[in-house]
């Protein structure tokens, strides 16, 4: 069957089970848009680039299937690279189709052209300029397989104008050989040697922590953890990235460590003498300094990425492997520690005397912005998703929120991006449309990205976001206050300009406001009645109001700072 | 390539410093640039880079990358490599344990009717005389690194106009197999 290169790529889609495509047509990917309307695949019409990656990325994270987004070449690749990178920093699989000026063309400074192979070269998994029609399958193929497989991460396909525009016979590999990727070898069996000697470290220790991270999630290893952790009774602290893998509802989960973690997660890493680190890799946000972290603590370190063993810090015992595959290898009785009461009491003592707190709020406000994000998951229904984008109100939402389920956190960590969690909230709810999507946001990252909402109305795709509207790009304000002598330089943005309720209505959206809490309760209320359009809610926040507990960049996690409400009990 | 060091001529007198590493990769566009851009991104310094096919088949080639073993954990280089979907096998040759070798060649002025001392110098290192004219002439050597390094000490007592060496190559000394 002779068919174009654009329907051989559309029809590659489709073999790989794709449902929605995010993105944004041009010039050079024009040829790939015309198929598409023969096509099963849902469009999703973006409105700025950046937008189609983090939907693919939104998506990918709520569903657990690789996200899609195509672009044209030039600005419209560029646009999509900082989604790529926040991607590749996160280990999400997404699948990033990129139009190429024509093959005759390339190397001449052609209209729109630009080398976007080579400017992601260090920010994918891999990524593929393709040079002969025949090779489209193949390309698409081995992007989805490199995607998905092995530790995950964004692969970029590059399409020139004239090959979608030839003609080439159709075939699509249905072997690993037809994919030729000789050099690619995703997973090894883990060494049984290797299993034992980290049983025999677990069987050793006194403190040991459950360190687990986002390859937890990645692996789907969330029934395997808790079968672990409730029969060996071995505290679980969630990173950031895998919030949601161990319910949080749970009394052997601590919370997340870290710069703004809890502080008996905190301080039961620093304190362990065990950590059996689960598709972690010891981010600094994570460790503090370095050389300050767990001083005590053995370490077992799981990642099926083997670059990440003893990079930051030297494990006693590395596993190549995906974090399933080892605890269901643990799942034996001979792989229990001793007897952990005296280690429960500690952290216990850390619990109650420094549990995450704020300032109780006053019903005039203004309003506390962890006080709105509890109200919110309290009149959410079970299995809701949460997006955020990254600040202040990330870290609070990653802290108020009770996660109870796998893959409904979705934020921005490695890459730290503002302007994440509206278009990751809509591809999370153009995945999981049965799941109520919430973006909890903040007036700075808001502005960043906002005109996705156009494309949400566009789409019915009806997410709800939470602007707590501090009027400051409230992180670097508070370091600006405890580190800069309260020099505040270039912070402030205004709580009315631009006025969100309008804006909102201006895209097509319902736009409420709450300035104290009865208004705050009125507006929850009125967003969770509203199932058709997306609702935006411009919650006006403290703008004081800090995150704690906080370990200061590059100090040592033993300088943990609490609350000030509870600091007279230090 | 942070600090890119184009070559260091006393790599060879310190072995305790550098790693031989030989990889074989796919033979498509772009794949020089994915290594050294690894390199360069993670702060592996390199002191030479050799590519040219290798034995198989068109399909593969083979990279000889001396890398400065204290920018960074050898695990770490290899781990880092080996994720390059384009890379197909790493072997890391300890220096003791491999063949290298590299080519100088050097532009030297010297008058038709003073060579003899030139010329005791090419016969006792073994370099040959590939090109000559009036006023200068080109000396080929093929050997150890620290053969280079010898012939351009030696060299040192002339004027040299142009010297270039290519960067070593390597191969497992035989009966030391070993992949990393």
């Amino acid at each position: 069957m002779k068919i174009t290169g654009a329907q051989a790529l559309i029809k590659s889609l489709e073999h790989e089970g794709v449902e929605v495509i995010f993105g944004l047509p041009g010039g050079a990917i024009l040829p790939v848009y015309d198929p598409l309307l023969d096509s099963t695949i849902r469009h999703v019409l973006v409105r700025h680039e950046q937008g189609a990656g983090h939907m693919a990325e939104g998506y990918a994270l709520a569903t657990g299937r690789p996200g899609v987004a195509m672009v044209t070449s030039g600005p419209g690749a560029t646009n999509i690279v900082t989604a790529i990178s926040n991607a590749h920093m996160d280990s999400t699989p997404i699948v990033i189709i990129t139009g190429q000026v024509a093959s005759a063309a390339i190397g001449t400074d052609a209209f729109q052209e630009c080398d976007i192979t080579g400017i992601t070269m260090g920010i994918t998994k891999h990524n593929f300029l393709v040079r002969d029609v025949q090779d489209i399958p193949r390309a698409v193929a081995a992007a989805f397989h490199i995607a998905t497989t092995g530790r995950p991460g964004p692969v970029l396909v590059d399409l020139p104008k004239d090959l979608a525009q030839s003609m080439m016979e159709w075939w699509y590999p249905s072997t690993l050989e037809e994919l030729d990727l000789p050099g690619y070898q995703p997973t090894v069996a883990a060494a049984p040697s290797l299993i034992e000697a980290a049983e025999a470290l677990i069987r050793d220790s006194h403190r040991p922590v459950l360190y687990t991270g986002g390859g937890a999630l990645k692996s789907e290893a969330w029934d395997e953890l808790l079968a672990f952790a409730e029969r060996t009774q071995i505290p679980v602290v969630t990173t950031l990235m895998a919030r949601g893998v161990f319910p949080d509802s749970h009394p052997l989960n601590l919370g997340m460590p870290g710069m703004h973690g809890v502080y008996a997660a905190v301080t039961a890493l620093q304190r362990a003498d065990l950590l059996i680190t689960l598709g972690a890799r010891f981010d600094d946000r994570v460790t503090g300094k370095v050389s300050a972290f767990a001083p005590d603590a053995k370490v077992i370190h799981v990642d099926i990425d083997s670059a990440e063993h003893h990079k930051v810090r030297r494990a006693d015992v590395a596993i190549r492997s995906d974090v399933r595959t080892v605890l269901r290898a643990w799942e034996s009785d001979r792989v229990t520690p001793a007897n952990l009461d005296d280690w429960w009491s500690q952290i216990n003592e850390w619990r109650e005397r420094y549990p995450l707190v704020y300032d109780p709020p006053t019903e005039e406000g203004p309003l506390r912005p962890q006080a709105v994000i509890e109200a919110i998951a309290q009149s959410s229904p079970e299995g809701t998703i949460v997006t955020s984008g990254v600040g202040q109100h990330q870290m609070w939402a990653s802290q108020f929120w009770p996660f109870e389920e796998p893959r409904t956190w979705i934020n921005s960590g490695g890459a730290g991006t503002m302007g994440f969690g509206v278009p990751a909230a809509i591809g999370a709810k153009a995945g999981r449309p049965d799941r109520t999507v919430w973006c909890i946001d903040g007036d700075g990252c808001f502005q960043m990205t906002a005109q996705e909402l156009v494309t949400a109305r566009a789409e019915g795709i009806p997410i709800k976001v939470a602007i707590l509207n501090n009027a400051y790009l409230g992180m670097v304000r508070q370091w600006q206050e405890m580190f800069y002598e309260e020099r505040y330089s270039e912070v402030y943005l205004s709580p009315d300009l631009p006025d969100y309720v309008k804006w909102a209505e201006a895209m097509g959206c319902v736009g409420l406001r709450a300035t104290n809490l009865a208004e705050m309760r009125a507006a929850i209320d009125k967003a969770n009645s509203i199932h058709d359009v997306p609702v935006v809610i411009d919650f006006r926040t403290d703008s004081s109001e800090k995150v704690f507990p906080m370990v200061a960049a590059g100090a040592s996690n033993d300088d943990i700072m609490v609350h000030p409400l509870q600091r007279s009990a230090q | 390539m942070n600090t890119p060091e184009p070559f260091l001529g006393d790599v060879a007198h310190s072995p305790v410093r550098h790693h031989i590493l030989s990889v074989m990769v796919e033979n498509k566009s772009g794949v020089l640039a994915r290594v050294a851009g690894l390199f360069a991104r993670r702060g592996f310094n390199i002191f030479s880079l050799a590519v040219a096919p290798a034995e198989t088949s068109a399909r593969f080639s083979r990279i000889t990358i001396v890398v400065d073993a204290e920018s960074a954990p050898l695990e770490q280089v290899v781990g880092q490599l080996s994720k390059l979907v384009n890379v197909v096998s790493i072997s890391d040759l300890a220096p003791k344990d491999a063949i290298e070798r590299e080519l100088m060649l050097a532009t030297i002025r010297t008058n038709v009717d003073d060579r003899t001392g030139l010329l005791d110098v090419v016969g006792s290192s073994g370099a040959a005389i590939v090109d000559v004219d009036s006023h200068s002439v080109t000396l080929m050597l093929a050997g150890t690194p620290a053969a280079c390094d010898a012939l351009e000490r030696e060299l040192d007592n002339y004027e040299t106009l142009e010297l270039h060496r290519t960067g070593r190559v390597a191969l497992p000394r035989l009966g030391k197999r070993a992949s990393a």
